[in-house]
Formats: structure tokens, C-alpha cells, sequence
């Protein structure tokens, strides 16, 4: 019999990508497709080495193309599965990740992000591919993008990234960086029975003239999977809902807007993002990964000189909480956004904040994490000058 | 005009042996006359029969083109994926699911161009499927390009001066990369082909069955050959059946001799039993392989 959880129940020093692996063995993923590539390589390594004591399969592809469309075989036959990788093999990738998105295959995709463009800086981080994993395949979709910001949370995130791609039947990405990657910090893995794991939701009405498309109430079908004598069909083409393919503009527009639409009206079960101290600011620091640990001693040394500072950090990068932003956008004079790119998720802050609010970006273009300094420095010129 | 009514099929009532295993909700297809890829899912689906398999757990996985809209005609598990990249797709179904038989069904170009790299490495790994290659010398879907497997001096809407690309000999390829079964038919062959869909189906590891077919519409028109019969005709007068030849002796040319026959059948370890054999002898009880896998090889070794 297979062990049904795999769990590491207890402490440990690990860094963030090997409690990656260990938060999607926690989930339940049995199946990992993958190709080399720092700063993401430790995941699979450790995938490899711990999967055939806990029924799973891993395989390394011959490039990320494979490994991102051969993970999404594995769930069409039953499996959980994700595949890991960065910058360069997350770009391979791309068309992959709007097949997940158009035939609506629940599966994750890490990415352990590095500087670029191109091969640019290997071993170090970035946070230079959040536009990508919103908009990085062709044609509209949504997705959800989570970002950790510590090996805790690279446990925890890649067991909530399998949850909401189950639940939602999406691609999820997990966004870490090099510098969460490598980090080693204590780890708490709980025991099995305190860790929630969606199970899959499966259809299991009639086998003829059955809809396999055909949404529920959340706008998302159950899954079905092959061997069990439904005898489905799969393209990514528009497709009706039977599955079969219907290129008609009435078809695209119900499709595409459903896709779009199921992340939309779910928005507040997904959508999660943490507070300190918003409430009263009058300038507010939003944060994601790596950037919402470097922000703090900034924000820190503003409030001891008396300004009233917030911190909000995203964790769901995607779907971004517009109307949190836009709910503060009238309560504060400025917004911070320190990001280790040359701006990115800014301009999502901006296009919800309004006119009324200035909205100051840190920019940095990645290879070391920022030197609070800068960002302090924002606050303080937003704040006195 | 009823002297010309061959048949007729009374609405609603299966008449053609293949109806079961068509989705005949999707028909009319969209293959053009004269095309020869649906005489070939004519075959594949008398072959599929003839295996005894139990249908429920085939699949088939297609990538795009012409070829690659077969896996929406067929009333199976089917998979229309991306371009060029079934049989990745087709390795993550088998090794989530090994009771699974897969069958890898597309174009000339999507296995041989884009999907080249993946093609190989599956040959390599000897991943247990079967791959069905029409080839038909040219991109159909998108108007007629040329193709890695287009003749020299043939023309193609990108070769409009004529071809001076090599081909590739696909029966050499697959074998050199560990196929263990590799066959050619065309069109012509229709019993051959057949057979070769049973024996290939029935063969654990990496099988490989590339059927030369017509594509009357961008090749023949182009490259003045005339409509789908006479490129059956030319089928019919210029192969010839070696079983057993030597791969490397199998290319062809322009309208020249095609050499049919099944090349290759041998054993080799199949990728999945090794993983499990190699885990098994190494770890002993506490390798813990996935219920699945646990399932159908105890299942095949009757234990
Ligand atoms: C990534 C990508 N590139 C290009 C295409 C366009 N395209 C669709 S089918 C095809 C060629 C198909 O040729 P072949 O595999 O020989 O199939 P046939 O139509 O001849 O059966 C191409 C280039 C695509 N769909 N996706
Ligand atoms: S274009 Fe060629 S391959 Fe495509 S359906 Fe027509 S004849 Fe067949
Ligand atoms: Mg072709």
C-alpha cells in the first residue's frame, strides 16, 4: 500500500527549496516532471531521492517543454503533479501553461526566480517574471501566482498552490526567489492529520452523452480522468462544453470569459495578502517574497522616527486584491513598492489606486535583495518631503 | 442519380464496424477528398479491435495538424495537446498510470520537427507506446510548408524553388533510437497495416509505425501529382514489401521506390518495468512504488 501522506513530521533546518519538495510530497503531488536549472535544481533533487520511498514518479524530461506537458498527462490519468523550474525553462514553458489554463488541468509550476532577461545572473535572485506568470502565454486566462518569502512558507505555499489548483482547476504558480531558495531556515512540517489537502473533486454521474466541461455552481467542472470508461475528449481548442472542439466567436467568448470568470467570482476565497499597521498609516509598503523581508528593517527605522507606516504584503500576487489597494488608495498619501525588477507589480498598485495616491516604486534589477536604505529612503522623502 | 449510391446506412443504426469507436457526433471530419490520414484511422481502429485491448483503457494522444485532429474523431480517451508535444504527454499519462495503453497518433512534422527532441529521448527510454507517424511529406494543416520528411527537389509553399533539405528515414531514426518495433506501410497497405496496429499495441516499449499517406490538397496539387488516387496508384507501383530490411537502407526519394515491411521487433527493457525492477532489487520492501505501477506489474507477473 502507498503511503498516503510521505509527511516529514517535525523540525528541520532546510532551506526553501528542499521544503518545497517536502510541502508537495505534504499535498499529495506524485508526480514530477523536470529539468535542471539553478536555483531551482535542489527541488527535484530531493524529489528524486525521496519519491520512490512515498509512490511517486519522477522523471527529468529532456527540456521544460516535456516536463511542463508531461506533468499534465499525469493529472489527466489521476495524478497530483507539478513541475519546478527558472527563468530560462520558465519561459519554454509558457505555452503549457495556457494548455493548463484552456483544458483546465489542475497542476503547479515553481519557478525559483533568477535575474534576467536571457540566462542573466543564475545564482542569484530576482523577482523579474511576475508580469510573465500573469500574461506569459498567449491569448486570456487567469492564474494564481503565490509567493512565499521563507523555507516556512515554500512548505506551506506549495501545499496551498495544490489546493487551489484543485480547486479551481488552474495552473498556480509558486513565485519563490534564489534568495528563498537557498535560504535555510527551521522548518515545522505538522503531522499528517493537520495538514489540509483538497482532495480532487471527480465527476462520477452517467458515463453517456455527459458533460465533462460543464461548470458547477463555482464556474468549475469536476475533473475526470482517463481508464474509467468515460471515453472524454481533451483540446486546446475552444471547445464546447463536451470537450469537443467549437470554433465559434459564441463559443470563445463563453469559454474564455468562463476561465477568466471562475477566478473573479472566487476571488475572495483565493485572494490573501497580509496587514501591519494599514489602518492608520499614511504610507503604505507593499511587498511580496524575498522583498516583504527587506522591507521590514526599513519600516521599522520610519516608524521609530514617528511615521506612520504600513506594510502590506501580497502573497497572492495573482489574482492581485484590487480593491484592497484601491479601499486604502483613499486613506493614505503614498504607496511603496520595492521590487526586485525594474517594476513590475507597481503598475497593478497604480492602475488601482487612483490618481489621488502617489505611488513610488524602489526599483532594483536584481542579483542581491534591496538594502532597506533604499527603501527607507522612499518612505522618507514621500513622508517629508 | 441512385446508381451511383454504393450504400446506404439507415439513420441512427450502426452500420460500419468502426462506428463503436468513432465519435460519430464529430462527423463529417474536416479532412479534405483523396486525404489519407482517415484511411489510416480506418486501419487503426480494426487493428485496436483486433487486439482484444479493453478499450476503456486506451488512450490515444495527438499533437496538432491534420493527423493530430485524429484523437477528437476517436470515441477513446483522446488528447489533442500541443504542437509537437503528445508524446511528452503521452510519457506523464503511462507513468501516472501504466494500465494505461497509449497511443501517440499525429503528423510527420509534429512528431519529426517540434516534437523531434521528445521523439528521441521516448525511443531512447523505451517508454511504453505505440507512435502512429502519418507521413504525408509536408505541413498540411498549415497550407503545405515543407516538412523534414519532404522529398529533395519536391516543392512546399516554403521550398517554392524546390527542396534542398534531406529527409529524414524515419524507420533509421526510430531504430537507432532503441525502438522496439518499427514498421512502414501506406495507404495501399491497408491488411498490413492492420496487423502492424495489433502486433504494435501488443508490444511493451517504444513502438513506431510511420504509413506514408496522400495529402492531395498541398502536396500532390503542388507539386503536380495529381489528386489522392494517383498518389494510391503511385503508392501501389513503387513500394515494395521487405520485412526485415535494413533500416538504413530505407529512404526515400522523390516519387522514388518506397521500401515497406516491418524492420524491426526486439526486446529491450521497458522504461517503467526498469525503474520498478531497478528500485525493487535495490531498496527491496521499502521501495514504495505508486499504487498503480504496484498494481500492473504484479499483475503481469501473475503475483
Ligand atoms: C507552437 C506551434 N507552432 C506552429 C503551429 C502551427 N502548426 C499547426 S499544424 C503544423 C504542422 C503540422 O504538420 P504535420 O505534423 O505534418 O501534420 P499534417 O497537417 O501534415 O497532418 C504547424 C506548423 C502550432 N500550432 N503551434
Ligand atoms: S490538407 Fe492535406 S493532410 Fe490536411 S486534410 Fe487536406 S489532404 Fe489531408
Ligand atoms: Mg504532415
Amino acid at each position: 500500500m502507498q503511503d498516503e501522506s510521505g509527511v516529514l513530521t517535525g523540525a528541520h533546518f532546510i532551506d526553501g527549496d528542499h521544503a518545497c519538495s517536502e510541502g508537495a510530497i505534504a499535498a499529495g503531488c506524485r508526480f514530477v516532471a523536470g529539468y535542471p536549472i539553478t536555483p531551482s535544481t535542489e527541488v527535484v533533487e530531493r524529489i528524486a531521492e525521496r519519491f520512490p520511498f512515498v509512490g511517486g514518479v519522477f522523471i527529468q524530461m529532456e527540456d521544460e517543454i516535456a516536463s511542463s506537458i508531461a506533468i499534465q498527462g499525469a493529472v489527466w490519468a489521476g495524478k497530483k503533479a507539478m513541475t519546478v523550474t527558472s527563468g530560462p525553462g520558465f519561459s519554454l514553458m509558457m505555452e503549457h501553461i495556457g494548455y493548463a489554463a484552456m483544458t483546465e488541468t489542475p497542476c503547479v509550476f515553481v519557478n525559483v526566480q533568477r535575474a534576467g532577461p536571457s540566462t542573466g545572473l543564475p545564482t542569484m535572485p530576482a523577482q523579474g517574471d511576475m508580469m510573465q506568470a500573469r500574461w506569459g502565454s498567449h491569448g486570456d486566462y487567469g492564474i494564481i501566482a503565490l509567493c512565499p518569502n521563507s523555507p516556512q512558507e515554500c512548505f506551506d505555499f506549495t501545499i496551498k498552490a495544490f489546493n487551489l489548483a484543485e480547486q479551481f482547476r488552474v495552473p498556480v504558480m509558486l513565485m519563490m526567489d534564489e534568495c528563498v531558495g537557498h535560504m535555510i531556515e527551521r522548518v515545522v512540517i505538522p503531522p499528517p492529520n493537520e495538514i489540509k489537502v483538497f482532495k480532487r473533486r471527480y465527476y462520477r454521474g452517467k458515463k453517456k452523452d455527459f458533460l465533462p466541461f460543464k461548470p458547477e455552481k463555482d464556474l468549475v467542472p469536476p475533473m475526470i480522468k482517463a481508464g474509467d470508461g468515460y471515453r472524454f475528449h481533451v483540446t486546446g481548442l475552444t471547445h464546447d462544453e463536451k470537450g469537443y472542439p467549437s470554433m465559434t466567436v459564441g463559443t470563445q467568448a463563453k469559454l474564455v470569459t468562463r476561465l477568466s470568470d471562475k477566478l473573479k467570482v472566487n476571488e475572495d476565497k483565493i485572494i490573501e495578502y497580509r496587514e501591519d499597521g494599514v489602518e492608520s498609516a499614511e504610507l503604505i509598503v507593499i511587498t511580496y517574497g524575498i522583498t516583504s523581508r527587506t522591507a521590514i528593517p526599513a519600516i521599522e527605522q520610519a516608524r521609530k522616527e514617528g511615521m506612520k507606516i504600513g506594510h502590506l504584503r501580497l502573497i497572492t500576487a495573482w489574482p492581485f486584491p484590487a480593491k484592497r489597494i484601491h479601499e486604502l488608495a483613499s486613506k493614505v498619501k503614498a504607496f511603496v513598492v520595492p521590487e526586485l525588477n525594474l517594476g513590475q507589480m507597481v503598475y497593478e498598485v497604480e492602475r488601482h489606486a487612483g490618481s489621488g495616491v502617489k505611488v513610488e516604486p524602489v526599483s532594483h534589477a536584481g542579483g542581491t535583495v534591496h538594502d532597506p536604505k533604499e527603501i527607507y529612503t522612499a518612505i522618507h522623502r514621500l513622508m517629508k518631503g | 442519380m441512385a446508381d451511383d449510391v454504393l450504400y446506404t446506412v439507415e439513420a441512427g443504426v450502426p452500420q460500419n464496424p468502426i462506428e463503436d469507436l468513432l465519435r460519430m457526433d464529430r462527423i463529417p471530419h474536416i479532412w479534405c477528398p483523396g486525404c489519407g490520414i482517415g484511411s489510416t484511422v480506418n486501419c487503426f481502429i480494426r487493428g485496436l479491435q483486433a487486439s482484444g485491448l479493453d478499450l476503456d483503457k486506451v488512450a490515444v494522444v495527438s499533437g496538432i495538424g491534420c493527423t493530430g485532429r485524429v484523437a477528437g474523431y476517436l470515441k477513446l480517451d483522446s488528447f489533442h495537446t500541443t504542437h509537437g508535444r503528445a508524446i511528452p504527454f503521452a510519457t506523464g499519462l503511462k507513468l501516472a498510470n501504466p494500465e494505461l495503453k497509449v497511443v501517440v497518433y499525429s503528423g510527420d512534422g509534429d512528431l519529426i520537427a517540434i516534437g523531434g527532441n521528445h521523439f528521441i529521448h521516448a525511443a531512447r527510454r523505451n517508454m511504453d507506446m505505440t507512435v502512429i507517424l502519418i507521413n504525408n511529406m509536408i505541413y498540411g494543416m498549415t497550407g503545405g510548408q515543407v516538412a523534414p520528411t519532404t522529398p529533395i527537389s519536391a516543392t512546399a509553399s516554403t521550398m517554392p524553388h524546390g527542396n534542398y533539405e534531406p529527409a529524414f528515414n524515419l524507420p533509421h531514426l526510430a531504430e537507432s533510437c532503441g525502438a522496439v518495433y518499427v514498421a512502414r506501410w501506406t495507404t495501399f497497405h491497408v491488411r498490413h497495416i492492420i496487423k502492424s496496429v495489433k502486433e504494435a499495441l501488443l508490444k511493451k516499449g517504444f513502438s513506431f509505425i510511420e504509413i506514408f499517406a496522400s495529402c492531395p490538397t498541398l502536396y500532390s496539387r503542388r507539386n503536380k501529382l495529381g489528386d489522392g488516387l494517383d498518389q494510391m496508384i503511385y503508392f501501389q507501383e513503387n513500394s515494395e514489401i521487405k520485412n526485415g530490411a535494413d533500416t538504413k537502407s530505407v529512404g526515400v526519394d522523390f516519387q522514388g521506390k518506397i521500401i515497406v515491411g516491418k524492420f524491426v521487433d526486439i526486446e529491450r527493457p521497458v522504461y517503467h518495468e526498469a525503474m520498478y525492477g531497478h528500485l525493487k532489487e535495490k531498496y527491496g520492501e521499502e521501495y514504495m512504488p505508486s499504487d498503480e505501477i504496484k498494481e500492473f506489474i504484479s499483475g503481469q507477473n501473475g503475483d
